[in-house]
């Protein structure tokens, strides 16, 4: 017989005050509470976080890896959004 | 590490297209990318992931079980916190490595239901015996040690998520080598009795550690292809090696002797020689016959039927939840 | 050279934070027995970290203890070297695990008890107890909390897990009246401000416990007969064989460095 699946969730750590919080890694828990419960005994043991993001891996919506060049290749040409695309002279000093 | 909804199996498709997208797959490869769960790959190199990735996750959670056999004895409460603490980081990087395998399309339970069905493997060296103090340290310097050998290269593996997991555990076993050093040092320091402790378990776990690489590069079965796909990137006996040369002189710095008369160092190639391997004895442990293949089964399928119920609770009272809380929101 | 069991002071501060850390090295010994066979890879997490949290409270009291003897003893010194009589620990902690149910549930009647005690003892005048107290009421509310969700789930669940919550808190019952009796000695302790008069603790310990039990959608137990004597050396027949494992290596090899 099979065991029956625990749902999976994705685990996000806030390490310090002031950072975002970060994909950590994932866990199986049967629902929220008990998820958040077991991200901070397997994610912070060694002192990495201050606040903890569970959510149902289900509920990510990824972008197509196919679609990769469309979605994020046209932004490499603007390189005029970047501030060394731009000409001050040294003496103007540090802007 | 990524929700397994992301994943589409691909398996099976084999065609002209598949030729053009398996070039344009090792082409990133070799240009060093890292491969995402839901990128396109080959079936094969899906399934050579899940079987080892599985593997290695298999054996962190058997692992437990012989370190676990002295949680209760560890002679002081310093070495009792540090091994708990150990054992603890074995079962963490079992879930890190399941995960990582279920980025691939599999759940944990299947794996784990292979696991207890006999089907998958894990490492032989969880099925030689822990019979005294001196294997806890005995374990620590060279199973890990042999172990971070064949883990710090996976972190440079071609798979994403592996190669992060990979990452995480080298960081945190960081302790586990040393701690192990330490146990075998403050023995070869103590009491006569202590260093003859200490003495016997670098005997009894040295040859199976050199065997933990896996055959002679000539015998094994996976390693061309793990390497055109950047999964391996040393070959078994050339991280054997690199692991006896490092080891020797650890053993001589706590003035005991390795179990090998044929061991010499050879000054041209600056490496240590070692004597012959009894791929015999691997054989027959890799075929359940090792000294606890049974009893470390038993006690993963002991845990996991005993667990059943706290599983199936859990599971209810989610459900019993999401049918109040509809209940509530169809009420108001 | 044979060194046998130690014999240590009989003093009213002596035995008082013995018995606190004799509670906490009990208890996180036999969570540590789950290590490597919990029900899900998760709690074997989580017992883990629960039973290195108490047996750090444990060395941090038993090293207190070696201050206030001032007989030049260490923390493994009273774990390893004194007899089962010699153990001052409350019965409740050294009752063995059972199922996962029956661990919950001590944890649970446990956990709500020694929290608020802890929080309490944050106000002591021992400094050194104060400081203990702080460190440990984080680790305890967060014990408190995960029994109490586990409780919950296993109570309100299938009808295997609520019967078996429900035989675990029935045969726990019984040592729990156990968590409020003072030892002679206390008294004294108590009026000087350094211990908690666990009496004052009754109320609230009844209302966490009470309010996760109707939670769990599990019956209170009748107070009945309470078990009693861990504090003063009268242990079940349980905590022997926790020691001989706990004690086998120092007891095998007087003396030795480890």
């Amino acid at each position: 017989m099979s065991t029956p699946t625990t749902p999976l969730w994705e685990v996000f750590i806030r390490s310090r005050t002031g950072l975002a919080h970060k994909h950590v890694g994932s866990l199986h828990a049967a629902d929220a509470t008990l998820a958040v419960q077991a991200a901070r005994d397997l994610y912070t043991r060694r002192g990495e976080g201050t606040s903890v993001w569970v959510v149902p891996s289900s509920a990510i919506t990824a972008s197509d890896p196919a679609d990769k060049g469309m979605m994020f290749d046209p932004a490499d040409s603007k390189v005029y959004r970047h501030p060394t695309f731009y000409e001050v002279p040294d003496d103007v000093g540090h802007m | 590490m990524y929700a397994q909804s992301l994943n589409q199996q691909v398996e099976g498709t084999t065609g002209p297209e598949d030729a053009e997208a398996a070039a344009r797959f090792q082409a990133r490869i070799d240009a060093e990318e890292r491969i995402e769960p839901n990128d396109w790959m080959p079936a094969a190199y899906r399934r050579t992931l899940v079987r080892q990735i599985s593997q290695h996750a298999h054996s962190e959670i058997v692992g437990m079980l012989p370190e676990g056999n002295w949680i209760t004895r560890a002679p002081s409460l310093r070495r009792k916190a540090a091994l708990i603490a150990k054992v603890q980081d074995e079962c963490g990087h079992g879930m890190y490595l399941y995960a990582a395998a279920e980025t691939l399309g599999v759940t944990r339970e299947q794996l784990v239901d292979e696991l207890l069905a006999g089907k998958a493997k894990y490492s032989s060296i969880f099925n030689y015996p822990t019979l005294t103090w001196a294997d806890i340290g005995a374990i620590g310097w060279l199973v890990d040690g042999a172990a971070i050998m064949n883990q710090i290269p996976l972190c440079r593996c071609s798979y994403g998520p592996y190669s992060r997991a990979m990452i995480r555990v080298c960081k945190e076993e960081s302790f586990h080598q040393r701690q192990g050093y330490e146990i075998m040092l403050t023995l070869a320091r103590g009491t006569a009795a202590q260093k003859a402790m200490a003495q016997d378990a670098l005997n009894r776990w040295w040859w199976p550690c050199l065997m933990m690489f896996g055959p002679p590069d000539a015998q094994s079965q996976h390693s061309d292809t793990s390497t055109r796909w950047k999964i391996k990137r040393f070959s078994n006996d050339a991280l054997r090696q690199k692991f006896v040369d490092a080891t020797v002189p650890q053993a001589h710095f706590l003035g005991l002797t390795l179990p090998d008369p044929a061991l010499r160092f050879n000054e041209a190639t600056s490496h240590w020689e070692f004597g012959e391997i009894d791929w015999s004895e691997f054989k027959q442990v890799l075929a359940g016959n090792g000294p606890c293949n049974r009893d470390r089964m038993a006690a993963r399928r002991a845990a996991h039927a005993n667990g059943e119920w706290v599983r199936d609770a859990a599971l209810a009272y989610a459900a019993k939840e999401r049918a109040r809380a509809a209940a509530a929101a169809g009420a108001a | 050279m044979y060194t046998g069991s130690i014999t240590v002071a009989d003093t009213p501060l002596l035995r008082y934070v013995l018995g606190r850390a004799d509670d906490a090295l009990v208890l996180g010994h036999r969570l540590s027995e789950w290590c490597g066979h919990g029900p899900l890879l998760e709690e074997d997490m989580a017992l883990s970290n629960m039973a290195l949290d108490l047996i750090g409270q444990a060395r941090a009291l038993y090293t207190y203890a070696g201050e206030v003897e001032a007989a030049g003893r260490d923390e493994d010194a009273y774990a390893y070297l004194r007899d089962v009589t010699s153990y001052a620990n409350l019965l409740l902690v050294e009752q063995p695990n059972g199922d996962f149910a029956r661990t919950i549930v001590r944890q649970l009647l446990f956990s709500a008890f020694i929290d608020p005690y802890w929080r309490a003892l944050m106000a002591s005048t021992d400094p050194t107890l104060a400081a203990i107290a702080a460190k440990a009421e984080k680790e305890s509310a967060y014990h408190l909390r995960h029994a109490s969700e586990w409780t919950v789930r296993l109570g309100d669940g299938t009808a295997e897990s609520h019967a078996r919550a429900q035989r675990a808190l029935d045969e726990l019952w019984p040592f729990t009246g156990e968590l409020f009796t003072m030892p002679a000695g206390e008294r004294a302790l108590i009026d000087a401000g350094i211990a908690i008069d666990p009496e004052t603790l009754r109320a609230p310990w009844r209302a966490t416990v009470t309010r996760v039990v109707e939670r769990a959608t599990l019956t209170l137990p009748a107070d009945g007969w309470m078990q009693r004597g861990g504090r003063e050396g009268r242990h079940s027949e349980h905590l022997g064989h926790l020691l001989s494992d706990l004690q086998y290596l120092q007891r095998a090899f007087p003396g030795a460095t480890w």
